[in-house]
């Protein structure tokens, strides 16, 4: 396979991924704010930190509020990494693996760019937004469901799957970290079940509440729901699932010391720590040093297998 | 309200469909038979449908435009389809073959003894002055003889109903992927029609791509590398490059992919260390194909690739300088060329043409500008031509200077009253006129596409039927008829 292509098809999977994971991000925050009392909700502006956008963001929008919010990460063509942004970004680099790519997921991912590209005003609005997302996450699920049942599974699926697990491991963090400035003074007499309300939206955000209840405990606490969503083994959104899943297909490549030396790294860090035990604030840092592990495992890969960047001609 | 053909009037124009005002040709009987049981809001449901799935399916065709950048549009499409008699078809193809044939023996002529030239045939000046020949090229021999793999030929059929060419494309001819993909789209939207005329497929034009290509290979090995070799997104024929690709499982490359080492041999980049590739398909013109050989400013191309092919180590498609033969003015002496190589007379006429560089033919271009059309020898795409009958005073006058200047590089020919089709135009028929690109491939064997890619100037009276400049195009039935 040629190095560009597994390069485009890496990313391919990566804005798709990182499109779907936008919305449950929209969607986890938007539940959070209806379940919590105006006074000490937490609002949208923790979204542009967690997305990494601020200075993206301040460059485009004046007021941190809930609509500009919504309409940077949704549909603000300024951002890189907003929903439109995202699945613009992933028809182009579609549009040139097009022939190593199964003939349907392009027409799949053509419609998914036009639903996104169409609704988009419908999903700035309170109403509209809701069903703007789920079209998102399940025009992403029906593209990746669509990859898994007919794809050969050569390098351009181990590539499409490691970049759609590198992403996801990254966006469950951010997804989690959503949740991991302390929102409640301890004394608060309510505290206790608005924290729990709040874990099962993270756990739903993630389609991860029935799964969590059937196999983890009936009882939603923050340590099992860390647990679960960190060390869980089976359940495809963890971030160790994820990371397990990189491992085995940069595993199948060929010259895959260097990345998989990095991916070990990276699962020995997770190893090490229990989440669960974790203060709010030493999870944010310990998410913190597992996105840096991810960006050093990206540039391994890069540098082995995808290729060289293009030298800037000096111009004058 | 049912679709009205009372009104239907092409006027001095042969239509592919009506004899006359409401009155069918025989092989377009049943399909006009449905469209008068339709109702109109009905052919405008079954277009809309069309352009829905072509828009899902993602067949687009890329413009660039200095305002908006790079836009990738919508393929154009009209659904109803154009229709040739099989006997027809058959005598065209024959003829088509016999073209391809001979402008192949006279390419590879040029490029070794120049007999057509000693023998007075084919005037030198015509050579010394063509923009397609290529020095680098001669004495080559490139496998089977064969330097225009990949063909397309516009044909077109004038008043009185004969079917003439107008142009053969040898470098880099484009849009077969657009004739397989309106098939697909037709059968969508017409599938009772399918039953009753059961047109000749078409599909079977990628395998027989493959097979010309591998033939190609410099290596006796099962399964050669066969790549398509683009320019890249940006080129308006993206689309098709990755189709074919697609179609054939060949490799997609841009020419950063590959590079030549010093064994001459061609490799790509991979994920698992560098690759041979056997045959490439290139679909970037000559000039920016190797910098090290042709223009120095190319980033598109790949440093050494003609040297790869002179050293016999790479199959390349076209062969680099086989554009020498696509040129306006060559193609005024094809007739000539095919009873010089091959005694026999030519299957499917040329639109008459007159050489501005022979002053008898001159003048008469010069006196009757207002009624031709005039031609550079080297630009595609319907780019920088005189339409006499349209033209003002001043931009006669400019035309007259360009040709006194340049004589060589003008061709001038009657304009043709193109053939129409009924197009659907809002939620009525109208005619609408058409040329047909068929594809011919050379290698072992010689592949006509059955039928081609029609085109379809989509703009009333318009005969600029090139996708860039508001053409649309048809699907092309090939049907057996009784007579």
């Amino acid at each position: 396979m040629l190095s560009r292509v597994a390069e485009n098809i890496y990313w391919l999977a990566r804005y798709v991924e990182r499109a779907e994971n936008t919305a449950r991000l929209i969607r986890v925050n938007s539940h959070l704010v209806l379940d919590t009392p105006s006074g000490i909700a937490p609002g949208w502006e923790p979204l542009v930190d967690i997305t990494g956008l601020r200075l993206q963001f301040e460059t485009v929008e004046r007021e941190p509020n809930e609509r500009n919010i919504v309409r940077f990460l949704i549909g603000d063509a300024h951002n890189h990494g907003s929903i439109l942004s995202s699945l613009a970004a992933a028809r182009e680099n579609c549009r040139t693996v097009r022939e190593v790519l199964p003939r349907s997921s392009w027409e799949k991912l053509n419609e998914l760019y036009l639903f996104a590209k169409e609704n988009v005003q419908s999903g700035l609005t309170k109403s509209g937004r809701d069903d703007f997302l789920d079209g998102i996450i399940s025009g992403s699920q029906q593209l990746v469901g669509l990859l898994g049942s007919v794809m050969y599974r050569d390098e351009a699926w181990h590539f499409s799957r490691i970049g759609r697990n590198l992403e996801r491991a990254d966006m469950t963090t951010r997804i989690i970290d959503v949740r991991s400035t302390d929102l409640f003074p301890d004394d608060m007499l309510e505290s206790r079940s608005l924290d729990t309300l709040q874990w099962i939206s993270v756990l739903r955000s993630m389609s991860g509440y029935q799964t969590y209840r059937r196999h983890v405990a009936i009882r939603v606490s923050r340590a099992d729901v860390l647990d679960f969503l960190f060390h869980n083994p089976l359940f495809p959104r963890s971030f160790l699932h994820c990371i397990s899943a990189v491992d085995d297909g940069i595993g199948k490549l060929e010259n895959s010391g260097p990345a998989l030396r990095g991916i070990r790294a990276l699962k020995l860090k997770l190893r090490r720590v229990n989440v669960a035990e974790l203060s709010q604030a030493q999870l944010h840092d310990f998410i913190d040093v597992l996105q840096l592990g991810i960006i050093d495992l990206h540039n391994s890969l890069a540098a082995t297998y995808f290729p060289p960047e293009l030298e800037l001609e000096e111009t004058g | 309200m049912p679709i009205e053909l009372k009104e239907y009037d092409p006027g001095p124009f042969f239509d592919e469909m009506m004899a006359g005002k409401n009155r069918a040709r025989p092989l377009a009987k049943e399909i006009i038979g449905l469209f008068r049981k339709m109702d109109s809001g009905e052919l405008a449901t079954r277009q809309d449908a069309a352009n829905l799935a072509i828009k899902e399916m993602g067949i687009t065709f890329t413009v660039y435009n200095e305002n908006d950048g790079m836009i990738d549009r919508n393929w154009p499409f009209d659904i109803v389809p154009r229709i040739i008699e099989k006997h027809e078809w058959d005598r065209i193809e024959a003829g088509l073959k016999q073209r391809v044939k001979a402008l192949n023996l006279f390419i590879n002529d040029l490029y070794h003894e120049q007999k057509i030239i000693r023998d007075g045939v084919f005037p030198a000046e015509v050579l010394a002055e063509s923009k397609n020949f290529r020095p680098q090229c001669v004495g080559v021999n490139p496998p089977l003889g064969v330097w225009a793999h990949i063909c397309g030929s516009d044909l077109v059929r004038d008043a009185d109903g004969t079917m003439y060419v107008l142009e053969d494309n040898l470098r880099v001819p484009s849009g077969v992927s657009y004739m397989l993909e309106n098939r697909l789209v037709t059968k969508r939207v017409f599938p009772e029609l399918f039953e009753s005329y059961a047109p000749l497929p078409v599909d079977d034009y990628p395998t027989q791509l493959y097979e010309m290509l591998a033939a190609l290979s410099p290596r006796n090995v099962k399964r050669p590398t066969v790549a398509v070799l683009t320019p890249g997104i940006y080129n308006s024929a993206y689309f098709e490059h990755a189709y074919l690709a697609m179609e054939m499982g060949a490799e997609l490359v841009e020419g950063r992919d590959l590079f030549v080492d010093d064994d001459d041999c061609v490799y790509m980049r991979t994920v698992s260390g560098l690759q041979r590739v056997d045959v490439i398909y290139r679909r970037i013109d000559d000039e920016f194909m190797d910098p090290e050989a042709f223009r120095d400013d190319s980033v598109l191309g790949v440093p050494g690739l003609l040297r790869a092919w002179k050293a016999r180590k790479v199959g390349l498609a076209n062969a680099p300088g086989a554009g020498v033969a696509d040129d306006k003015v060559v193609y005024a002496f094809v007739p000539e060329i095919i009873r010089y190589y091959l005694d026999e007379e030519p299957g499917i006429p040329n639109v008459p043409t007159y050489r501005c560089m022979y002053p008898e033919e001159r003048q008469y271009v010069l006196d009757h500008l207002e009624d031709l059309v005039i031609k550079p020898a080297n630009e595609s795409g319907g780019y920088g031509m005189l339409i006499g009958p349209r033209s003002t005073k001043a931009e006669r006058k400019t035309f007259a200077g360009l040709i006194k200047k340049n004589p060589r590089n003008y061709i001038a020919q009657p304009t043709l009253g193109l053939s129409t089709v009924p197009t659907v135009v809002g939620q009525c028929l109208e005619p609408r006129h058409v040329d047909l690109r068929p594809f011919i491939l050379s290698g072992r064997k010689t592949f006509v596409t059955t039928g081609g890619l029609t085109r379809v100037a989509l703009r009333k009276g318009s005969l600029v039927v090139n996708s860039s400049q508001g053409g649309g195009s048809k699907d092309t039935w090939i049907v057996e008829t009784d007579n």
